[in-house]
């Protein structure tokens, strides 16, 4: 099996047993031939995802930094505005998505225990759960604000606003929400790539890095969704 | 000897052809370069991108001073017993009926309206599109796993996608350029950025490339730590790293740390021209100033992606072209993290007289902080080349140049960093000329030389040293000519930005014009030179110079897996003191003579 990141030329340290056609695909996956095991390769991608969490991180500090001085600047803009959202509808998305970083985490293990079944079911409800969330937003948070004027910027008309910098308060709730949504979104598709890999497969014990940066990165999106909840449905 | 078997590996010499052996026809090779996972490749690849970006941003910049050779005013003269009106300065003028957005016939201020756009893609294109990724992205990718003694960085595909992200985000800002480009000056200060040419997409093209490119930047970031991590050749520790890879290592960091920050800014500026949000925008309770602090937040840091990476070919350069050990590596890796790690405390210097007078204060103090590290590292490379035995070819007049005007950049740095000098300064060209010593003093300079330094590993071949120093004495004389007079300007009190300027400073604006034609005529030399090389250069040795770090162990160019057998480190990469170098003939490079007694250094 010649590595898939040699370009055609022999691999040098990276001899991969010959394989039989009826192993299972995790059994005879290559590692890139610049690496000197697959362990090295494991320990890499994390600390890759890792860095790339740091960024996202990172990333979404910038809204919360704006999200401070706004909330300094004008708090009872702040604790209007939030008294406008629905805590309960909140509350649902914030458990929808805590089950689904358990199940997520569940599949990993089912790979690391070669439950390939289970590893199926659990990344299926993850995605279920990653659409709930999603319908839920959008279906009864947003579109309801939406139609009474509750909108951001120039574009804010609710007329019985009780604070004239409220419209500051919806730009950063539709800014901030909208791009953790994305997120939710771009992680739900890595989770769906991972799912079609995982029925051709690709993940059992030891050979799991895919579904295990995912998971990070899905475990990310539920963490910042675990601060913005409060920071924006259970203010006063 | 450095690693185990060095000279064996010549029996396989033949058994794996170099990098650029060419694969079957044109298209083929094509082909196998767009969708190279090579890091050499890449950095290549990178290299011939950000050299093509500097040829635009230098045209622009070429623009710019052309426009400033005479100031703007209206002459009303009598000829012939009739009242002649007639316009001065007016070089970008002929230009307005092709840019969009600006009235041909508006006389001067058509022609300030070209100025301005003309400086502020010369800012966009040499900072996102040049400056930033040019050292890491380009030297940094070909070299930085030669000398960890790797076969590639740890995501090569990764490090693709990074190179085409880069060339898509700068298509992005080509493409603003073509529309008519933007003037909203490199920094995007809001609202220049929010309300100039509101009924075009050209300013959102713009944010986009620079959003864009910061994915690119954080990709190869990430990319190169994990590499330095996971990476390095057996018996190489951290302190046995080349001070390259320690400079590629935190520049890295602030690369992966500081970038995040920028994305959600412009996102946010996106959102704010677009969609009118008002998070920027005083009339709505926004806040301009949170901009500032925001887009400084990543631009400060990012001066030192700038620079660390200078530091690092430096740091290279010195060594090896003096034949001398290294004066205090340890000293030279922490300073480079404690520049890092200062980088993030001190954004708020660019925006002195937009802050309270406490923070202002403290901004100062922390700013002085920089100066700590950086004078330490200046002070190392001049103890190396102490008793060093200097040859005197291109990379190594680079490197003096680098020493001579980033010590200038770095001590005007200072006046800029005192509140009470600052108050009179700040926003005058003396900040254009301290910046520039700094950036292309420093930056480019090093680039340039590095490139040299390089050239024969990266391609083969030797190319002309002597049309070389050529062109490096007219840069460093067009340098020096066109920013040295800027500082006089700058505390004369010539604001920068501005297309005119009163009549008694047209001398002085003069001569900074002409020393940037001497610059240009110095990069086009160089630029003759590299093609000359490529077509016609000799073979260049395995290691030319005689280097000590791996990259001079293997071949010239190296070979697609970089070594026939992975090297085993058994010295540092500076030992000229008790190692003979690979490859090399020890009647052409000597090691020194043993101490005598008494003696405690070459």
């Amino acid at each position: 099996m010649t590595s898939i990141e040699t370009g055609g030329n022999p691999p040098q340290h990276n001899q991969q047993p010959p394989a039989l056609s009826t192993e299972p695909r995790w059994k005879r996956q290559p590692f890139a031939n610049h690496w000197r095991s697959h362990a090295e390769d494991f320990d890499a991608c994390k600390i890759g995802m890792w860095l790339f969490l740091t960024t996202e991180v990172l990333l979404f500090a910038g809204i919360f930094v704006a999200y401070a001085v706004f909330r300094m600047w004008y708090p009872e803009a702040f604790a209007n505005g939030s008294h406008h959202l629905d805590v309960h509808w909140g509350a649902l998305n914030t458990v929808i998505l805590l089950i689904s970083s358990f199940t997520v985490a569940a599949s990993i293990r089912n790979a690391q225990l070669n439950q390939q079944g289970l590893l199926k079911i659990n990344l299926s409800i993850t995605l279920v759960c990653a659409l709930l969330f999603m319908i839920i937003k959008f279906t009864f948070e947003y579109a309801p604000k939406w139609a009474e004027g509750k909108r951001p910027g120039v574009w804010f008309s609710y007329p019985f606003a009780a604070d004239p910098n409220e419209h500051i308060w919806w730009s950063l709730y539709y800014t901030a929400t909208g791009i953790h949504a994305l997120h939710v979104l771009i992680g739900a598709g890595v989770l769906f790539v991972v799912l079609l890999k995982s029925f051709k497969g690709w993940y059992g014990p030891k050979h799991y890095t895919g579904i295990e940066v995912a998971g990070l990165y899905w475990h990310l999106v539920d963490v910042i969704w675990i601060f913005l909840f409060p920071l924006l449905y259970l203010i006063h | 000897m450095s690693t185990i078997d060095t000279h064996n590996a010549g029996q396989h010499a033949h058994h794996e052809g170099s990098y650029l052996t060419p694969h079957g026809g044109a298209l083929a090779t094509i082909w196998n370069w767009a969708t190279t996972i090579d890091h050499k490749k890449i950095g290549v690849m990178y290299l011939f991108a950000i050299m093509f970006m500097f040829f635009l941003g230098g045209v622009a910049a070429l623009g710019v001073r052309a426009e400033l050779w005479e100031p703007t005013r209206v002459v009303t003269e009598v000829v012939e017993g009739e009242t002649v009106t007639s316009y001065t300065g007016q070089v970008l003028v002929n230009l307005a009926p092709i840019v969009p957005g600006v009235e041909s016939e508006g006389g001067i201020s058509a022609g300030m309206n070209i100025y301005n756009r003309a400086f502020s893609l010369h800012g966009i294109i040499m900072t996102f599109m040049v400056i930033v990724p040019s050292v890491p992205a380009s030297l940094g990718n070909f070299f930085l796993p030669l000398m960890l003694g790797a076969k590639d960085v740890a995501f090569p595909r990764l490090n693709l996608m990074s190179w085409y992200i880069y060339v898509f985000g700068s298509i992005f800002a080509v493409a603003a350029v073509v529309m008519g480009g933007v003037d909203t000056g490199w920094t995007f200060y809001t609202p220049y950025s929010t309300m100039t040419d509101a009924d075009h997409l050209r300013v959102v093209f713009v944010i986009l490339a620079a959003f864009i490119l910061g994915f690119s930047s954080i990709l190869t970031g990430l990319n190169f730590i994990v590499t330095v991590h996971k990476l390095r050749a057996p018996g190489m520790g951290w302190f046995d790293m080349p001070l390259f890879v320690w400079a590629m290592y935190a520049t890295a960091i602030i690369q992966v740390l500081a970038t995040p920050v920028i994305g959600i800014t412009l996102l946010l500026l996106i959102f704010e021209r677009v969609f009118h949000v008002g998070i920027f925008d005083p009339r709505m309770g926004g806040d301009p100033v949170l901009y500032q602090h925001f887009f400084w937040f990543y631009s400060h840091p990012v001066v030192y992606v700038m620079i660390i990476p200078a530091f690092g070919i430096i740091n290279e350069i010195i060594p090896v072209h003096a034949r001398k050990k290294l004066f205090g590596y340890r000293a030279m890796a922490f300073a480079t993290l404690g520049i890092a790690a200062v980088s993030f405390l001190v954004w708020g210097h660019h925006m002195f007289t937009a802050s309270g007078e406490l923070a202002a204060m403290i901004f100062s103090a922390l700013t002085f902080l920089v100066a700590i590290p950086t004078a330490i590292k200046v002070f190392n490379w001049v103890a190396t080349l102490y008793k060093g035995s200097i040859a005197f070819n291109t990379p190594m007049l680079y490197a003096l140049s680098f020493l001579f005007m980033f010590t200038i950049g770095g001590l005007t740095g200072l006046p800029l960093a005192t509140l009470a000098t600052d108050l009179h300064l700040h926003d005058s060209y003396f900040v254009v000329a301290h910046f520039h010593y700094v950036m292309m003093g420093g930056t480019i300079i090093a680039f340039v030389g590095g490139i040299h330094h390089w050239w024969p590993k990266m391609f083969g071949k030797l190319y002309n040293e002597r049309w070389a120093i050529v062109g490096c004495v007219l840069v460093f004389i067009g340098f020096n000519l066109t920013f040295f007079t800027q500082f006089i300007l700058g505390t004369r009190g010539m604001p920068r930005r501005y297309a005119s300027y009163p009549d008694e400073f047209q001398f002085l604006h003069q001569l900074s014009t002409i020393g940037s034609w001497i610059l240009g005529i110095g990069f086009l030399i160089h630029l003759g030179v590299f093609v000359h090389s490529l077509v016609a250069g000799r073979k260049a040795p395995e290691n030319p110079w005689g280097g000590l770090s791996l990259e001079w162990e293997t071949e010239s160019p190296p070979i697609e897996h970089n070594f026939h057998h992975e090297p085993i480190v058994k010295h540092g990469p500076y030992d000229f003191d008790t190692v003979q170098p690979p490859h090399t003939d020890p009647a052409e490079f000597p090691m020194p003579e043993p101490l005598r007694p008494g003696e405690r250094t070459h």
